[in-house]
């Protein structure tokens, strides 16, 4: 059941500019054409009952209570599905539609248990209110007729109960899992009296395809479909909008309240990101927030190996300062530094880079964008001249060829991945780049047109194949390169791309694609009508990162597919606030709005506002600071909600560093693998403990909003002001907003944002300016940010990382849909139920050849390390590749990736490791060696001292 | 830090532009001082001092600009 706050008028609007007046019970009405008679109705106060229709969903016209009578028109139509027309006299309530109406529910309510005192939807239950509505009195056939009261509940899925004796098989639940999220998990079986709805074939809903995004649960006009939370704890009493805390789609949700405990987490339907869609993350695994591994105490230690000891906020941030302090003294300023969180806040992430920049007095700060998205930063403001997407997600809508290089939305992106499988379902065609077979290529009612399998670390190659075929075979759109791109440089590349080398033919032996193939896709691309790229780790996570990124907008340039609805270069960031932490200057040659550190007049600019003066020179990236520390140069980190111990690449490298500092301050919820490194430690808050903003992968910022007081006491942002205010760099922030009005003076592309701004227009796509006071959803649509677009080119550079006798196998790493980044939220709801443990990957051919079957242990050697995993035998990954998640720590996927890394930005390459895989019964020496560190860790921290309350 | 990473560092910068021959070593010089940290270019500096072993002729030509 939707919000209560949410009213629903019953069909989705229309988006026609042709206007039509009607009448509806004497009342004239104008609506867009191809407005139903319901929802003009309802936009005009007049409620026309109804059980079947809901506005997320198109008309039905099942349930029969929403008959009308319309002048001139025989019978009694369903105003759910009849359409609007000029003219039209439209008469919603009289004696006869009553009594239809009531003998209607008579008939639903004959078939339905009276518990409603008892029944965790009374009060909120669509039936209910019709058959109050109706003014149903009695129910002249009684209720000891055949009936489906005495069906079982399937109580399978861990977050909502099927209860089938209450269902009235209105089809929304079933229609919202085909029409809004895709899946078709859900069907009618049987026939008439024994129409039913069905999981799959006849089975649970956790046996099922259901993906647990909580459609159904959400279009359920009844209890059938009900969140466990809502049966065990009652209705919440209020409800505050956020923004969620996953991934880079950034949900709008309605965080549905008792007193400050969310009772559940349902998706607005006005999310300007989601529009009222949610996956299995955000709208159900927010248990973590008050999981009791949530530390709650700063707690301080003179080295790993003693025991915590819980001091007050006052000590900590004393203690931390003075470490700070010594440090700096001993060492020298640039011996510190700092890494921001792409999970908190743009004010969070912009108050660790003012902290580092102006307190700490060097530019040593970075954010784990740098093991994600940095290629697309340098490689967009190479080309465009912006370090971000340029398209809104509506824009699928009028997408004609969707290309996905190197993600998986379906996995990663749940709730865009729908918005576009319903585009392809309506006809757009979709080339899919992957080693993988990714869940796209082939699923219900959608089919990739073209699926280039590439060998891993080749895609430059094949990105210039398709680039050599628009040039050679002359597709290019001349009118919009000659007016929007700069001509030497693409002439140069024009040239450069022509090349023999670069052709299909040539590079088919590289890629492993076949070049008809190719050719077919790029005629595809540049031909097809309007033609977007979306892409993901798989592109930037590679040696040629940031090239494969400047490629993609090569393409984009060269079409002319840049600038309007429809087109665009779009990446699909990882974590929920990567652009927002990158667009807040977390990368250390770069201010807030990816200004160079060296600009005088930025500088000037903040030395102004900050009253001191800022380093000119680049500070260290986070594997710069790695190996610092590692030559002693690097003795202290302050890292906000980042877990690079686990996420980042060559554990134990990683590890080896943390352990060489002398001062490794972890913010964070939890005891995570970098905290086991730590000898200080700030209880972080989670989303839903502070105010804030979050960016999403469409620039769209968007507010985040406390729901329950932080439990450690403090919000994230507020821990930073302390610690700045303690090394003598006094902040005076009382509120987010005062940060982010710091933000807006500093930066052009955000003068326009405000959190009154942001109330007023419920999300902001950046720039916000005077040029553009609402916000700017689509970019480049005049000119490009740089002015004239750039041609760059792109050799491919191979690999250094190569498969041989040794190492014959690549492994590549991602992310599955369940489980979120390094896992520490979502390990700690029932999301595990989904996915327990990481496995590998393998494909039969390769796994027969070692004699490994399903469910087998597998060694997994690298150059960098050994890991042991589970065999997952699978014709998704072709010959020669192998492919793991790294959502458990205990997993060990990056101790075998390797330090080797994009050329321009350093992003490891997580997506080529050459590895050799034999069948084992053991776990590696490295996994024997953490289970009795992060056992003696667990000790350390069961036995702290804790502070006398 | 170990020279062998930044010398590898460096020559895959050269290597990605070397497709601009007339314009990679100002190009190589640039990215070094736009992203490299001032201490991994005294280093790679004293390095080319020393003779610049495993340099590639582009990238000991940019270090030169440093």
């Amino acid at each position: 059941m939707r919000s209560k706050q949410e009213c629903d008028l019953g069909t989705p609007a229309s988006a026609s500019a042709e206007r039509v007046t009607l009448t509806i019970d004497g009342h004239s009405v104008t609506v867009p054409a191809g407005t139903s008679v319901m929802r003009a109705a309802a936009e005009a106060g007049i409620a026309i009952p109804k059980l079947c229709a809901t506005d997320s969903l198109d008309p039905f016209g099942s349930c029969r209570l929403c008959l009308v009578q319309v002048e001139g028109m025989r019978g009694t139509p369903a105003s759910c599905t009849t359409p609007v027309a000029a003219g039209m006299k439209v008469t919603t309530q009289n004696d006869r539609l009553a009594g239809l109406r009531r003998n209607v529910m008579e008939l639903y309510i004959s078939d339905h248990p009276l518990d409603c005192l008892t029944c965790p939807a009374n009060g909120h239950c669509e039936l209910q209110d019709m058959a109050g509505a109706v003014g149903l009195r009695e129910v002249r056939y009684g209720y000891a007729g055949e009936n489906h009261c005495d069906k079982p509940k399937d109580e399978s899925n861990p977050y909502f109960t099927f209860d089938a004796s209450k269902c009235i098989v209105c089809s929304r639940c079933v229609r919202a899992c085909a029409d809004v999220q895709g899946t078709f998990a859900l069907t009618i079986g049987g026939r008439g009296f024994d129409s039913h709805v069905s999981a799959g074939v006849e089975q649970s809903f956790l046996e099922s395809d259901c993906v647990s995004c909580g459609a159904c649960v959400q279009a359920c006009p009844t209890a059938t479909l009900s969140e466990k939370a809502i049966i065990n704890r009652g209705q919440p009493e209020h409800s505050v909008i956020t923004t969620c805390a996953y991934c880079g789609v950034g949900c709008s949700f309605r965080a549905e309240m008792k007193g400050s405990e969310v009772i559940r987490m349902v998706p607005a339907q006005d999310g300007q990101a989601n529009r009222g869609h949610s996956c299995v993350k955000g709208r159900f695994a927010f248990g973590y927030a008050t999981h009791p591994d949530r530390i709650t105490s700063p707690m301080v230690r003179a080295s790993i190996h003693e025991p915590w000891r819980e001091v007050s906020w006052d000590e900590a941030i004393a203690h931390a300062a003075s470490e700070l302090k010594r440090i700096q003294a001993k060492y020298g300023k640039d011996s510190v530094g700092g890494i921001t969180s792409s999970r908190c806040t743009n004010e969070e992430t912009y108050l660790v880079q003012k902290l580092v920049r102006a307190g700490f007095g060097n530019n040593n700060v970075d954010t784990c964008a740098r093991v994600c998205h940095s290629p697309t930063g340098y490689g967009l403001k190479q080309t465009l001249g912006e370090s971000a997407g340029t398209q809104a997600f509506d824009s699928v809508k009028y997408a004609d060829v969707i290309v996905v290089i190197g993600a998986n939305p379906t996995d990663g992106h749940p709730v865009f991945a729908s918005r576009m499988i319903q585009r392809l379902r309506q006809g757009a065609k979709l080339i899919v780049i992957d080693p993988r077979g990714i869940d796209l290529v082939r699923m219900p009612h959608v089919a990739a047109t073209h699926h280039l399998k590439l060998k891993p670390g080749t895609n430059v190659a094949l990105v210039n194949a398709i680039a050599h075929v628009i040039v050679t075979e002359d597709l290019i759109d001349h009118a919009f390169v000659a007016a929007r791109c700069e001509q030497p440089a693409f002439e140069k590349w024009r040239k450069f791309i022509a090349e023999p080398q670069h052709s299909p033919e040539a590079s088919e032996a590289l890629t492993g694609v076949p070049a008809a193939e190719v050719r077919a896709c790029a005629r595809l691309y540049a031909t097809g009508g309007n033609a977007a790229i979306y892409y993901g780790l798989g592109v930037t996570e590679h040696s040629q990162g940031s090239t494969t990124v400047m490629g993609i907008a090569n393409l984009a340039l060269a079409t002319g597919n840049l600038g309007r609805e429809g087109v665009g270069v779009n990446p699909l960031r990882g974590q929920n606030n990567v652009q927002g932490s990158c667009d807040m200057g977390s990368f250390p040659h770069e201010f807030p709005g990816y200004r160079h550190v060296s600009d005088d007049a930025t500088r000037i600019l903040f030395e102004a506002a900050w009253g001191v003066p800022l380093d000119a020179e680049p500070g260290l990236r986070i594997p710069n600071m790695f190996e610092a520390a590692l030559d002693g140069s690097f003795k202290a980190l302050y890292v906000q909600g980042e877990d690079i111990a686990q996420s980042d690449p060559d554990t134990q490298h990683v590890t080896a560093a943390l352990e060489a500092m002398e001062c490794v301050i972890v913010q964070d919820l939890f005891l995570n693998e970098t905290a086991k490194f730590a000898h200080i430690f700030f209880p972080g808050s989670s989303f839903l403990e502070k105010d804030g903003t979050f960016t999403n992968a469409e620039r769209r910022i968007s507010r985040v909003r406390r729901v329950m007081p932080p439990l450690g006491g403090k919000a994230d942002w507020e821990v930073t002001v302390e610690l700045s205010n303690a090394l003598g760099f006094p902040m005076h922030y009382t509120h987010p907003s005062q940060i982010m009005d710091e933000i807006a003076r500093l930066t052009p592309s955000f003068t326009g944002v405000s959190y009154t701004r942001l109330d007023q227009l419920g999300s902001i796509q950046w720039p916000c300016n005077d040029e553009a006071p609402a916000g700017t959803p689509t970019m480049h649509e005049v000119e490009f940010t740089r002015g004239l677009g750039r041609f760059m080119l792109t050799p491919f550079v191979p690999s250094h990382e190569r498969a041989n006798d040794k190492f014959p196998l690549i492994l590549t790493t991602g992310r599955i849909l369940s489980q979120y980044n390094v896992g520490a939220q979502t390990r700690r709801t029932q999301n595990s139920l989904w996915h327990a443990e990481d496995r590998l990957e393998i494909h039969p051919h390769d796994a027969e050849t070692r004699g490994i079957e399903d469910g087998d242990w597998c060694g997994i050697k690298s150059r960098s390390g050994e890991t042991v995993l589970r065999a997952r035998v699978s014709e998704a990954v072709q010959p020669g590749v192998v492919y793991t998640t790294f959502h458990f720590p205990e997993s060990g996927a990056n101790v075998i990736t390797t330090e080797h890394s994009d050329w321009a930005t350093n992003c490891p390459e997580y997506k080529v490791t050459a590895v050799q895989v034999i069948k084992v019964s053991h776990p590696s020496a490295w996994q024997e060696r953490y289970a009795r560190f992060s056992a003696e860790q667990q000790k350390l921290l069961d036995e702290r001292e804790t502070l006398a309350r | 830090m170990h020279i062998e990473r930044l010398v590898e560092m460096l020559n895959d910068i050269a290597a990605n532009q070397a497709a601009d021959p007339d314009n990679a070593v100002a190009a190589i010089a640039q990215h070094l001082k736009r992203f490299w940290d001032p201490r991994m270019r005294a280093q790679i500096s004293a390095h080319l001092a020393a003779g610049g072993e495993g340099l590639c002729d582009a990238a000991k030509e940019a270090v030169k600009r440093l």
